[in-house]
């Protein structure tokens, strides 16, 4: 199925030749907003290992395996979503080498969804948990 | 004749967000020196605070490259090489906090 005019994103990781074959270089602003929009990903990315890393420390109220399980779910999403970042730039800059529309993405409306739920859960662990 | 300064500073705004990006890093690794200190350090918890060390310095070294790259009059994009080693940086750093929860 794959088509070798569209090869996949992850190929552009590796190859700057491959990613400057691309159509046309854009105004170098628009390469720089996309540079700072990834970096502000990356921050999320350190925020949510951050919280994984506080997590495990300042929940010493809670039994170890929650305070465990809660940490490993923030630091497995901090992986993930820097992994996204960098995917989710190369295909923002070769949508704008080749003049099109930027990428859609569900990831955002998941991160925020998935950071609401595990907040009102942490919530409820908190005031149920450290009682005992 | 073309102003060589941006008028929108890009430049400088990108050189910005990649210090704060840096020092956000660098809380990171704080936070787990505060844990190593506090709770007392197991060979995991050494191993994983060396890791995170090491990724903050490879990043900080690729945020100065980068840095000085931007500062041409008109720079080049981002190497994805670049793109992909800082977001591996960040990655192993969640793999060391990982191992500090051992």
């Amino acid at each position: 199925m794959s088509d070798p005019e569209r090869p996949s994103a992850v190929r552009l990781w590796f190859s700057p030749r491959r990613l400057r074959a691309e159509g046309r270089t854009p105004d170098y602003r628009f390469s720089l907003a996309n540079e700072r929009t990834f970096l502000a990903w990356v921050r999320t990315a350190l925020a949510l290992v951050g919280g994984g890393i506080a997590a495990d420390q300042f929940l010493d109220e809670m039994a170890r395996p929650i305070r465990t399980t809660i940490a490993a779910v923030l630091l497995v999403g901090g992986a993930v979503c820097a992994v996204r970042a960098v995917n989710h730039w190369i295909r923002c800059e070769r949508a704008m080498r080749r003049g099109e529309d930027l990428p859609e993405s569900r990831f955002p409306g998941l991160l925020a969804v998935g950071t609401a739920v595990a907040a009102v859960a942490l919530i409820v662990a908190v005031v149920v948990g450290t009682r005992r | 004749m073309s102003d060589p300064r941006d008028p929108a500073a890009q430049p400088e705004r990108t050189r910005f967000a990649w210090r704060r990006t840096t020092l956000a890093f660098a809380v990171v690794v704080v936070l787990e020196i505060r844990r190593v200190v506090v709770e007392g350090g197991s060979v995991g918890g050494y191993a994983g605070l060396s890791l995170a060390l090491c990724t903050w310095l490879v990043f900080l070294a690729a945020g100065q490259r980068r840095i000085d790259q931007l500062a041409a009059a008109a720079p080049a994009a981002m190497a994805p090489g670049l793109a992909l080693g800082a977001g591996l940086c960040v990655v192993a750093s969640a793999m060391s906090a990982g191992a500090l929860l051992l």
